[in-house]
């Protein structure tokens, strides 16, 4: 089966400094893979590379054939103005973008759609309140609310469970989990291990650079979960250009 | 009854230039006043007030080189505006400028370049015109070129309506879906400039900004919704016009300062008592509700 994500030696960064370093592998569709790693180790650098907002600096990241467009992408939440006036219902209904484009209205069936993606997340309810006037996690919820409507084959979430309590972070893996069943490809960004163990079968661990990725079993040993602790966080003012890349094959 | 009339009715009636004034500042109203919401809520108050002065050196360059010329100062001043608004939009997109410092980078330049035109070829008092503008004076063309931006302002907001919402609320979700970001937000920002060129014919270009900022920050306090904000500040510009106008005839205000007085004594009044926030409501919240 051809991969639906694959990368080819990609080293994506900012100003020149790599912050995730020669990065090869596959992501096989349908895939549930956590993707590891202490602060500063590149997982949404990484994530930003796949949906295109981070040009890699070198290599190639492929996506099976879909455009860049097609990846549902929930990004950290600090991202989000929630001082503006837009409606639970109207701001869940942009996941409903690459249906509805700049025009495109929404007629019944949409607005069932919407409010269908509110009941499953436990919001039903919420459509007119504003989304400043929304707790933490009740935001995180309508979030996944967007990304259920935008109804993407890959699905990227970026550090989804941080900060959110026991009842609310269950409730969201259990949409994780239908994704999962529904065949689409999931990548996640995470901290809690017990999670990760509990529910996804197959674990990226990033520190800079690959330390382990395969079944979540044999990658968060305690070796490996050490040598990523002891990852170098600064960028180097004074680094040499990487070595590394001159003699290797540039893939297509 | 007869004393009212006489104060707030028979000067439109009775006086040809008082009739075009109130067309011209409902119309600015009917297209400022939504862009003005829209610059509050993208936190770019201020950066219509720059805007406003790199316009001022396009309009004094094509004042100088054609005389009190409506066109010539329009073209200027689009010029003017547009190249500050489009250079800092691309400057900080591509680099990692924030917009504000972008654009006041932009339009100092611009300010400077123009005080030296000025400099260069003598000043003329006639340039108090531009500054401050002269709503009493409008005349066919005047009219029908602030109508024409009006309409053209609506137009062209409801076709970037979606992607300019969704680009203030949530920037990293539009990139993740559309391209229309980058474009809806530098239409936006060309908006703003055909406005604020609007605004000096009538406000001159020191207070056109006012037009805008002053009912968008009154909306703020009466409605929490978007819709309902720009049809509050259209309807807060429109009177603050009708209003202003009226002082002026009354009073020796000029009418430019008049207009944007009467705006700012409704903010006041929507600040102390406004239902959406209202510093009297936040003091006064009334008892708390069961649920």
């Amino acid at each position: 089966m051809p991969a639906q994500l694959s990368f080819h030696n990609v080293t994506l960064g900012y100003d020149r400094h790599p912050a995730v370093h020669h990065l090869d592998g596959e992501v096989a569709p349908g895939a549930l893979l956590a993707v590891v790693g202490p602060n500063g180790a590149g997982k949404s650098t990484l994530f930003r590379g796949i949906v295109g907002i981070v040009k890699p600096l070198t290599g190639a990241i492929s996506l099976g054939g879909l455009d860049v467009r097609d990846i549902a992408y929930l990004p950290q939440i600090a991202d989000i103005d929630r001082s503006f006036p837009i409606s639970v219902f109207d701001f869940v209904g942009t996941g409903l973008w690459r249906h509805t484009g700049m025009f495109g209205g929404l007629g019944r069936r949409e607005r069932d759609a919407i409010l269908q993606a509110l009941a499953a997340v436990g919001l039903t309810g919420f459509e007119k309140r504003t989304i400043g006037t929304l707790s933490g996690g009740q935001m995180q919820r309508i979030l996944f609310a967007r990304v259920l409507l935008q109804d993407a084959s890959v699905i990227v979430l970026d550090e989804p469970f941080n900060a959110i309590d026991a009842k609310t972070s269950a409730d969201l893996v259990g949409l994780v989990q239908r994704w999962h069943t529904e065949q689409r490809t999931v990548l996640a960004a995470l901290h809690d291990m017990d999670l990760v163990q509990a529910h996804f079968p197959e674990t990226l661990l990033l520190a800079r650079s690959v330390v382990a990725w395969g079944e979540t079993a044999q990658v968060l040993t305690p070796d490996n979960l050490g040598r990523a602790r002891r990852m170098c966080e600064a960028f180097d003012d004074t680094a040499e250009a990487c070595a590394g890349d001159a003699p290797r094959p540039q893939a297509a | 009854m007869d004393t009212l009339y006489q104060a707030l009715i028979a000067p439109f009636t009775e006086f040809e230039f008082m009739r075009r004034a109130l067309a011209g500042v409902l119309a600015l109203a009917l297209g400022g006043a939504p862009i003005g919401v829209f610059l509050m809520l993208r936190r770019m108050s201020l950066a219509g007030d720059a805007m406003a002065h790199a316009i001022l050196p396009g309009a004094a360059v094509g004042f100088l080189l054609s005389g009190l010329n409506l066109f010539a100062m329009t073209f200027g001043g689009l010029i003017a505006g547009f190249a500050v608004a489009i250079l800092s939009g691309v400057v900080s997109r591509a680099t990692e400028l924030k917009e504000d410092a972008s654009l006041a980078a932009f339009y100092l330049v611009s300010l400077a370049l123009g005080v030296t035109i000025v400099s260069m070829k003598g000043s003329n008092i006639d340039l108090l015109h531009v500054l401050f503008g002269n709503i009493l004076a409008m005349d066919d063309q005047t009219l029908l070129v602030i109508a024409f931006n009006a309409t053209l302002t609506l137009l062209v907001l409801a076709v970037i309506f979606r992607p300019l919402v969704i680009e203030c609320v949530d920037p990293v979700f539009l990139r993740s879906v559309s391209r229309s970001g980058g474009p809806a937000h530098l239409i936006f920002l060309a908006l703003v400039v055909i406005n604020l060129v609007n605004g000096f014919h009538a406000l001159g270009t020191l207070l056109a900004v006012g037009l805008m900022i002053l009912p968008a920050g009154i909306a703020r306090f009466w409605s929490r919704d978007i819709t309902g904000m720009i049809l509050i500040a259209v309807a807060s510009a429109m009177v603050s016009g009708y209003a202003g106008l009226v002082l002026s005839f009354q009073s020796k205000v000029p009418s430019g300062p008049a207009i944007i007085l009467m705006a700012a004594l409704i903010y006041l009044f929507s600040v102390l008592f406004g239902s959406a926030g209202g510093i009297l409501r936040r003091l006064f919240p009334g008892r708390h509700l069961e649920a």
